[in-house]
């Protein structure tokens, strides 16, 4: 371990740590930020929802977005695997189909990033347990 | 001098910055009950744990009652010594006290001394409202002191004197709550333990959790055996407090008296241990004097400077704690050891008594003084030199039950031969005597010239360690004492350290040398009754025809006609000893 | 570095872990790694999540899944349904006791809704034994913002507007404890925490340093600054080895980045800090004992003033704080004495942790605001009484505090509140009672815990609560009288009047006040030899009613004492002079024969 010797060696070390716990930080206060939930049910995971889910948690991070991305079970829309819910801060939860890495590109830049609604939303016709 | 003005009992007073209540109370009469506090004036020894609780004071603006003992006065401050609230919650405290102490006054070492025992009578306490479980522990016994310990009421003074004053650590409280009690560590039994028996802890017990173990039946069993010719020698510093027993004032001298008293119990001879001091100087000066001209002679490996041994507690102490000096103490036997040798050889052989038919009781200010008669080196075939040494109080109690009126008592005479003293053999009694002493005939017997002065007052006083250079005809004498064992240790550290140019040191356990003895009459935290007891030792020397030891016709007697010279073959033998590592 | 996608927190807490959780941590590894999950979830040892009740906790995040009473065997469970496949284990969350509703977020569980946690902020968050956690929750800026851009007085001056007050029990300000210190000349100063916490039941300290070490070290580090220490000492009971290693790990990581040693953050302020192992006697929670016990004397205090901030250890000017209020002290300093003054009512400010224990549904530890009320506490955070039964009491600041009753359920949680209702704050033992406690009994109880602790100094304390505790033995015992009452809170108000330190000067208040609150139920014994909560044994009565009685000899079969006689088929008797009350006929009887009265 280097020796911290300056409050400014402490505040670099802090920054180059804080990502460690930053999914920690954001879900304890997720409604201030950008909540991603990817169904990860049997029909997600078979459709590539892992690979969405982890361009999510990649590029977010890499664009400094404060996001949470999260698994959730399977939605009811197995047609449209994989599904993605986005709440934004202050806003009712998005529903998305067929998300591959493209359309999470286009999530990310359009609607996250600028806050305009794209294509391929799906209705919420149910509550989930959190609700 | 910053002071600071306050009102106790309606009463407007100034005081000195940093005095507690209970001084300030004191300058303007106001008595309040202390009971675990304890305070010797000008010898650097105070007990105020605030443990009793027994003098707590209302102080307005406080929401308890303070301890006056260790609150210390403020400005403005105003205290109500005696209200109702004070003086119901001391009144509490002590029947709580009483509560938790075996209620057997009537046959209690302490009984009449004791200071609970003064406090109920003080505080009119007739009933005790609180009953209950009495804290219970074994006795324990030892050659010189018994501690009762149910009788302990937790003042913690004992553990301050042996731990603070006399740096033995010892005495220690132990155990939580109602089963704390003060105990050597471990709960080892007190003969087990390092004590030194000095008996400071019994001099300050407030009550009968310590006493020194009596040994009055004894003497009285030996007094009527018709078989038994009984002979008893006398400290010098018990003619200077045994009448306070009486209800004399401290500091007057009752030898003669006190020989009466003795003859009149019964003993067939009354003898002066003084006569056996004056010994000591010889066998000790000589020793001392050998050292030096060794030492003058160039000889490395002379052991400088020389102990004084006469205090049985301190040579106890350095078997303990400093084993590795064991080489520097002269050899010489205390007073007490070198009268029974003599007694029981030399006066028994012109007597014409034998050995086993002769008791030899000796009077001492000393609890220390029954151990020491005990140790084995001092036996010979398992027969004691000395039978029994009682303390001050215990011929007091002596002299009491044999109705004897002590103060209306004629003055007698010692016997003779071992009856005969110098001043020099009386001023043992007190700290810086048994140097100065040594320091008279030595100086003779150096410079063979005759002392200018008698006096050394510049051995003289109460400061715990003191220093002096004597001039002996032009080679300085560098001269320390210590009295407690405190200041012993303070001082064998810087031999050990090596920054010491003393020649000569002398100690002695207790504050004040043997006049502050743990066999004396209780002081109750008087230093000024130690003052008067030294300054009626100095009275006695004052009065002395011969003050120095070596012109004691007895003595001279004593080696022409048994002896020899000092540090013969046959006084090695009688009068020296040896130490023991005790580690 | 991998980016974890989720981490799952475990309670590392002593309480969890004398329930396996180290097991529940292994199981669960394995499971993840048999997965291939290892660089997508991470699993991270935390301290307590204070929901002690329902432990071992794991907390999955980011979702906040709360899981409680988890098993070894759980493991399993978890990983495949909740990390693979994104199925919260239904049976394992938490159950809220009114709606009967599964609640799979901890932050709609009661429990937690209205804490507030300064002190416990990074308890059950971080893993206790990285440094980099705690520095990325802003660990030790406080000290650097302090070392870098604020005097010793400016720090002081920032802790005295906070309002901070002693958390240990004496509520002395913090800022003007530091500051007396400040000003007594010496060569030598020490910063002193006292993690001796003694309260029966009581765990907040323990859980502070188990949870987040590096909180107290990094204020103790600021506490040296302020008022010129260099050398810091933890004195904490050796019975909390958790903590002590928690302790010396995060000390061993904090020299070896610097924040601990020579030179810290290059500014010339040197600090070190030692543990000193304490054997676990309460009175050592006292600063003049508990400095005395660090000085390898007896534990026992000594008189007032000297105070330690003038003569402490070694004689030299120390600032004794306890651990809780060292763990607000780098979040004022991050926050602002003014965020910190806004919470808390007039005279106490900030939050309070509490060990809730006793007859409650939620045993744990909580931190709420000061100004909370207890029925917020007992009901909201506690969920009630256990099992139904009615609240009859709530014992605050440990075992010389007092019981309080309904009627004060709803005053405001401060210190000044609790003693003008004649308990206190004590340390943050917090234990309730329900209907069938004896009040009696729970007197002698706490007199019991504090006849053991009392150092034996002073005599009041030390025979004055031993005669205490006979009366009120006599009482349970049935041998009480009426005068018994007046005799005892005569000498309960001697002992607090004359004793030496806080311990005798209040170990009679649960005595006083049981007798000012539940006199009734005092009289019941004296008066009437009857104990209304059923408790005291020797009150009791099993009696055998003859209607109900068929005679089948099971009772009298099991008596251990042949105190039942009677006939095959006929009523059966209890001979009152033997029995010993045991119960077991109580127990065995099918047909509730037997009454208790």
């Amino acid at each position: 371990m280097t020796k911290i010797k300056t409050v400014a060696d402490l505040k670099r070390i802090k920054d180059e740590v804080q990502s460690k716990i930053k999914l920690r930080e954001n879900s304890d206060h997720p409604e201030q930020i950008v909540q991603v939930k990817v169904g990860m049910a049997t029909c997600g995971i078979a459709s590539g929802a892992k690979e969405t889910m982890k361009y999510f948690v990649d590029e977010l991070e890499q664009q400094a977005i404060d996001a949470v991305v999260t698994q959730t079970g399977c939605m009811g829309y197995c047609y449209a695997e994989p599904t993605v819910e986005v709440t934004l801060p202050g806003k009712d939860a998005v529903v998305f189909g067929y998300v591959n890495k493209e359309k999470a590109e286009e999530i990310i830049d359009v609607y996250i990033k600028r806050g305009e609604l794209i294509d391929g939303v799906i209705p919420i016709t149910f509550k989930t347990i959190d609700d | 001098m910053d002071t600071v003005q306050l009102t106790i009992d309606n009463k407007p007073l100034v005081v000195k910055k940093g005095a507690t209540i209970l001084e300030a109370a004191k300058s303007i009469g106001v008595h309040i009950p202390t009971l675990c506090h304890m305070k010797l004036d000008d010898m650097n020894i105070e007990n105020k744990p605030g443990g009793c609780r027994v003098c707590v004071v209302e102080v307005e603006g406080r929401r308890n009652l303070a301890p006056a003992c260790c609150t210390e006065v403020a400005e403005g401050m105003v205290v109500h010594s005696h209200s109702i609230r004070a003086i119901n919650a001391r009144r509490t405290v002590v029947e709580l006290i009483l509560s938790d102490h075996p209620a057997d006054c009537l046959i209690c070492a302490k009984s009449g001394n004791c200071e609970l025992q003064d406090m109920a009578h003080h505080l009119g306490i007739r009933e005790i409202h609180y009953k209950g479980e009495q804290s219970t522990y074994r006795e324990d016994t030892s050659p010189a002191i018994i501690r009762d310990v149910d009788k302990c009421i937790m003042c913690r003074r004992c553990e301050m004197m042996c731990n603070e004053v006399q740096t033995v650590g010892v005495l220690s409280a132990i155990n939580r709550g109602f089963n704390s009690v003060v105990s050597p560590a471990f709960e080892m039994n007190l003969d087990h333990s390092v004590c030194t028996y000095c008996g400071q802890c019994v001099a300050v017990c407030p009550t009968g959790a310590l006493t020194e173990v009596n040994q009055t039946n004894n003497v009285v069993r030996a007094l009527s055996d018709p078989a038994k010719t009984v002979i008893v020698q006398t400290a010098p510093a018990v003619r200077a407090a045994l009448g306070e027993e009486f209800g004399m004032e401290p500091g007057t001298l009752v030898t003669g008296k006190l020989v009466s008293a003795l003859r009149s119990l019964g003993f067939d001879k009354v003898f002066d241990t003084d006569f056996a001091a004056d010994l000591t100087i010889m066998e000790e000066g000589t020793e001392l004097l050998n050292r030096l001209t060794k030492f003058l002679e160039g000889d490395k490996d002379v052991q400088l400077p020389i102990l004084t041994s006469c205090c049985p507690a301190w040579v106890k102490f350095f078997e303990h704690q400093f084993p590795q000096l064991k080489d520097i103490p002269s050899t010489a036997r205390s007073p007490q050891q070198m009268f029974g040798s003599i007694a029981k050889t030399y006066f028994a052989e012109k007597m014409g008594i034998k050995r086993e038919d002769l008791v030899v009781v000796s009077i001492m200010p000393c609890v220390a003084k029954k151990y020491e008669c005990g140790r084995d080196e001092f036996k010979v075939d398992g027969n004691p030199d000395v039978d029994y040494a009682l303390t001050t109080r215990e011929l007091a109690s002596l002299i009491k039950l044999a109705n004897i009126n002590f103060s209306r008592l004629s003055n007698e005479d010692f016997d003779q031969p071992l009856g005969e003293s110098t001043g020099a053999g009386v001023i043992f009694g007190t700290t810086g005597g048994v140097i100065e002493a040594a320091v008279r005939t030595a100086y003779e017997l150096y410079t063979k010239k005759p002392l200018p002065k008698i006096d050394f007052n510049e051995l003289r006083g109460m400061e715990g360690i003191r220093q002096a250079t004597i001039d002996f005809d032009g080679f300085p004498i560098n001269i320390g004492i210590a009295h407690g064992l405190g200041n012993a240790r303070e001082l064998l550290k810087r031999i050990e350290e090596g920054e010491s140019n003393f020649h000569a040191i002398e100690i002695m356990s207790c504050p004040g040398g043997c006049i502050g003895g743990g066999g004396q009459p209780y002081h109750h935290g008087n230093v000024d009754i130690l003052k008067k007891r030294q300054m009626a030792i100095y009275q006695e020397d004052g009065n002395k025809k011969i003050r120095k030891s070596h012109e004691n016709p007895y003595i001279i007697q004593l080696y022409e006609e048994f002896l020899g010279k000092p540090m013969s073959e046959k006084a090695h033998q009688l009068l020296h000893t040896e130490y023991f590592d005790r580690t | 570095m991998t980016d974890y996608k989720m981490h799952l927190l475990i309670c590392g807490g002593t309480g969890c872990k004398a329930a396996e959780s180290d097991e529940i941590k292994k199981s669960l590894k394995n499971w993840i790694d048999e997965l291939g999950l290892e660089d997508d979830v991470q699993v991270v040892f935390t301290g307590c999540f204070g929901f002690c009740e329902k432990g071992p906790i794991v907390k999955v995040m980011p979702d906040n899944t709360f899981y409680v009473n988890v098993k070894p065997d759980d493991a399993e469970e978890i990983v495949k349904e909740h990390l693979l496949k994104g199925r919260p284990v239904q049976r394992l969350l938490y159950t809220d006791p009114v709606s009967k509703k599964a609640i799979s977020d901890s932050k709609g569980m009661n429990f937690y809704k209205k804490q507030l946690r300064i002190a416990l902020r990074n308890c059950g968050f971080i893993n206790p034994e990285s440094i980099d956690e705690y520095i990325s929750r802003d660990g030790y800026m406080a000290l650097g913002k302090c070392l870098g851009e604020l005097t010793p007085d400016e720090t002081i001056k920032e802790i005295k507007d906070s309002g901070l007050r002693g958390r240990g029990g004496g509520g002395f300000p913090t800022g003007l404890k530091w500051e007396i210190t400040r000003n007594v000349e010496s060569d030598e100063k020490y910063v002193v925490c006292n993690a001796d916490e003694g309260d029966p039941g009581a765990f907040m300290d323990r859980s502070i340093l188990e949870g987040d070490p590096h909180s107290v070290i990094e204020a103790m580090a600021i506490c040296g600054y302020c008022i010129g220490a260099e050398n810091g000492l933890v004195y904490i009971r050796a019975e909390y080895p958790l903590a002590i290693e928690r302790l010396k790990i995060a000390l061993n990581q904090a020299r070896e980045y610097g924040l601990l040693g020579e030179d810290i953050l290059g500014t010339g302020f040197n600090f070190e800090i030692d543990i000193r192992l304490g054997a676990g006697a309460f009175v050592c929670g006292e600063e003049t004992a508990l400095i005395h016990s660090m000085e390898g004397l007896r534990g026992e205090p000594t008189f007032k003033p000297p105070f330690p901030s003038v003569s402490g250890y070694l004689g030299k000017p120390t600032n004794v704080n306890n651990v809780e209020t060292f763990a607000n002290i780098p979040v004022i300093l991050n926050k602002g004495a003014s965020w910190f003054s806004k919470i808390g009512t007039e005279k106490s400010k900030g939050t309070k942790v509490f060990a809730l224990a006793g007859k409650i549904n939620n045993v744990g530890l909580i931190e709420v605001p000061m100004g909370t009320t207890l029925r917020e506490v007992i009901y909201d955070i506690g969920g009630g009484i256990k099992d139904g039964k009615g609240f009859k009491s709530v014992q605050t600041g440990g075992p010389s505090g007092g019981c309080l009753t309904k009627d004060f359920l709803d005053t405001p949680i401060d210190y000044d509140n609790l003693i003008k209702a004649g308990s206190m704050m004590g340390s943050g033992g917090m234990i309730v009672m329900d209907e069938d406690d004896c009040m009696v009994s729970i007197a002698k109880f706490y007199l019991e815990f504090t006849l053991e602790e009392s150092c034996g100094k002073c005599s009041p304390c030390r025979i004055g609560n031993k005669r205490l505790h006979e009366i009120l033995e006599n009482i349970t015992n049935g041998n009480g009288k009426e005068e018994d009452l007046e005799r005892l809170k005569l000498l309960s108000n001697v002992i607090k009047d004359t004793s030496l330190c806080g311990l005798g000067q209040s170990s009679p208040n649960p005595v006083l006040s049981t007798i000012l609150n539940f006199e009734d139920e005092y009289l019941a014994h004296v008066n009437e030899g009857k104990c209304p909560a059923g408790q005291c044994k020797a009150l009791l009565k099993y009696e055998i009613i003859e209607d109900l009685c068929t005679g089948c000899t099971l009772c009298f079969r099991n008596c251990p004492v042949g105190a039942i006689t009677g006939e095959r088929r006929q009523p059966h008797y209890i001979d009152q002079s033997l029995c010993i009350k045991c119960g077991v006929c109580y127990e065995k009887c099918k047909f509730n024969a037997i009454r208790l009265s």
